[in-house]
């Protein structure tokens, strides 16, 4: 790691000023770390300033009432996999969290930095590869090794987005807080994130001088049923190779709305508006869920190494239509 | 890799930086990666003012010892454990958590946290202050191993033996937390360790066998 100097946060209104004029990557934040350790250990970021975040007050807790949950930012990935109302209300979250990483990460790791979180491409992770992500010409996943890479939305940038919540809470319509200079706003999750077309070097819309304070998740209805299914590598923590965040709410085995979110296949978490129609209306069967999955893949579009991806995404999307109509 | 070599590959190192400022013109050129200033002054800096430090002398409270020492902002808490001189000059000397991937991947250098498991290789030493840190060394009670050592011993489950202090650790936290886990329960629970000698399953057994003894 290069040196840096450090300043804890004492108010939003600190860490904006902070960060104003700054652009990107001089002055950067931290919270749980388990994420930018790794960039500033490999030199893939190097900040002259980090404002630890960990000292602002009242952002890391849960409430929950009838009208939805409120998560600060700063609350861990295991405060919210853990959280028993969540568990029960809005079991596609607390699916997703449990499904991050490892007990040490989720213990360290917060909600902001789960959603901010930068790409685990093997060549944008290599300090000495300058591709397109980090201002080079090309994206070398398109003609090199792209076995991790996306099958939707790449171009010009073919990374897959590595968060397990940010599909879950898009699943549920959730929206995002964030302060800035100006004041806050609150934005849709799904609006959140961004495709490399609209900016090939951030994953969201976020400004350099803008903070993730909050995420609010509307109450599902009593008819819902949610659930997160994620496809590793191996039965050990990793990353997903796919994973569907689905959220359908069901008249016994019809389903009258469906909301479906993939992660692990996209440069950002990616809205399957094909499944959705396929089984919005339906009675969900074996034909119907297949159905869905065929549709979810039709515009797929694999690189060399990642074909896989196509037929498993569409397995994911078809068993958790099976499972939301069974359980 | 060696610090040295990492100061002669940083030289082929673009930031995202100095391609913006060069998209302009059309031409990305390749810089070096501007030298860090360092913000603060070092000799007065507090521990937990708002001010930018670089530097500070911390209160680090490990294994129900205080130690005071002095780091930099970018020093991790397992720097500390293992390669650290506190003011008086003494070592720290805690080698138990292994200095492995230095990524938080293996678990080599699981350590407490305020009870809770955390990769120490992932955690700033400054952002361990105020907190009750336990070391594999902190784990036994004086002579008197404790119930998961002397399980992992009675089932053998090590091999080479250096991912045991992780896997210690992580044991103890889930049996803390959960007295009596089922063997998927364990398994979750130790997920956030790798022991590369495939000794799981008389690790899985020494859990169990411990859980019985707590």
């Amino acid at each position: 790691m290069e040196k840096f100097s450090y300043v804890n946060a004492t108010s939003l209104k600190q860490v904006t000023s902070l960060l104003s004029d700054s652009g990107w990557g001089e002055v950067m934040m931290i919270a749980g770390g388990t994420d930018l350790l790794a960039e500033l250990k490999e030199y893939i970021e190097t900040p002259k300033t980090l404002i630890n975040l960990k000292t602002l007050p009242g952002m890391d807790s849960i409430s929950a009432d009838a009208s939805g949950l409120k998560i600060g930012a700063l609350t861990t990935v295991a405060e919210i996999a853990m959280h028993p109302t969540i568990q029960q209300d809005y079991t596609v979250l607390a699916q997703a969290a449990a499904s991050v990483a490892t007990p040490q990460i989720r213990n360290v790791g917060t909600l902001g930095g789960n959603l901010c979180q930068r790409p685990r491409c093997w060549y944008y992770r290599d300090e000495t590869v300058s591709c397109l992500k980090k201002g080079g010409d090309i994206c070398y996943a398109v003609e090199g090794l792209s076995k991790y890479h996306a099958i939707f939305g790449g171009d010009p940038v073919y990374i897959v987005h590595p968060s397990d919540i940010a599909p879950a809470l898009i699943a549920l319509n959730a929206s995002i807080k964030i302060v800035g200079p100006e004041g806050e706003k609150t934005i849709k999750v799904e609006e959140f994130f961004t495709l490399p077309a609209a900016n090939p070097f951030r994953e969201n819309v976020l400004e350099p001088n803008e903070i993730v304070v909050e995420v609010q998740v509307p109450k599902p209805n009593p008819n819902t049923k949610s659930l997160y299914l994620k496809a590793r590598e191996k039965g050990a923590p990793d990353f997903a190779l796919a994973s569907v965040a689905g959220v359908f709410e069901m008249m016994g085995k019809t389903c009258q709305t469906a909301s479906i979110v993939l992660g692990g296949v996209a440069p950002a978490p990616w809205r399957s508006t094909d499944a959705e129609t396929a089984l919005t209306g339906k009675m969900i069967n074996d034909s119907v869920s297949t159905k869905a999955g065929e549709e979810a893949v039709k515009n797929a579009q694999p690189l060399n190494d990642n074909e896989y991806k196509v037929p498993l995404t569409q397995n994911l999307i078809s068993r958790a239509a099976m499972m939301a109509a069974s359980k | 890799m060696s610090e040295k070599e990492k100061e002669e590959k940083k030289g082929t190192n673009i930031s995202r930086r100095s391609f913006l400022k060069g998209v302009g013109t059309g031409t990305v050129a390749a810089t070096v990666a501007p030298a860090t200033i360092l913000v603060g002054d070092p000799e007065t800096a507090e521990a937990q003012t708002d001010e930018a430090i670089s530097k500070s002398e911390i209160q680090l409270n490990i294994n129900d010892q205080v130690v005071q020492i002095e780091v930099e902002a970018r020093t991790t808490l397992l720097s500390v454990l293992r390669d650290g001189i506190d003011t008086q000059g003494n070592y720290v000397d805690l080698t138990g958590a292994k200095l492995i991937c230095d990524k938080g991947e293996c678990g080599g250098c699981t350590v407490l946290v305020d009870g809770k498991p955390v990769y120490a290789c992932m955690m700033l030493a400054m952002d361990a202050q105020g907190k009750q840190i336990t070391t594999v060394e902190g784990i036994a009670n004086g002579d008197e191993l404790h119930p998961v050592q002397d399980a992992f011993i009675q089932h053998d489950a090590l091999m080479c033996g250096f991912c045991t202090p992780g896997f210690i650790v992580s044991s103890v936290a889930l049996l803390n937390e959960n007295k009596k886990p089922t063997l998927t329960e364990i398994k979750e629970g130790l997920s956030g360790n790798t022991c590369r000698c495939g000794t799981y399953p008389f690790i899985f057994d020494a859990v169990e066998t411990a859980s019985q003894k707590m």
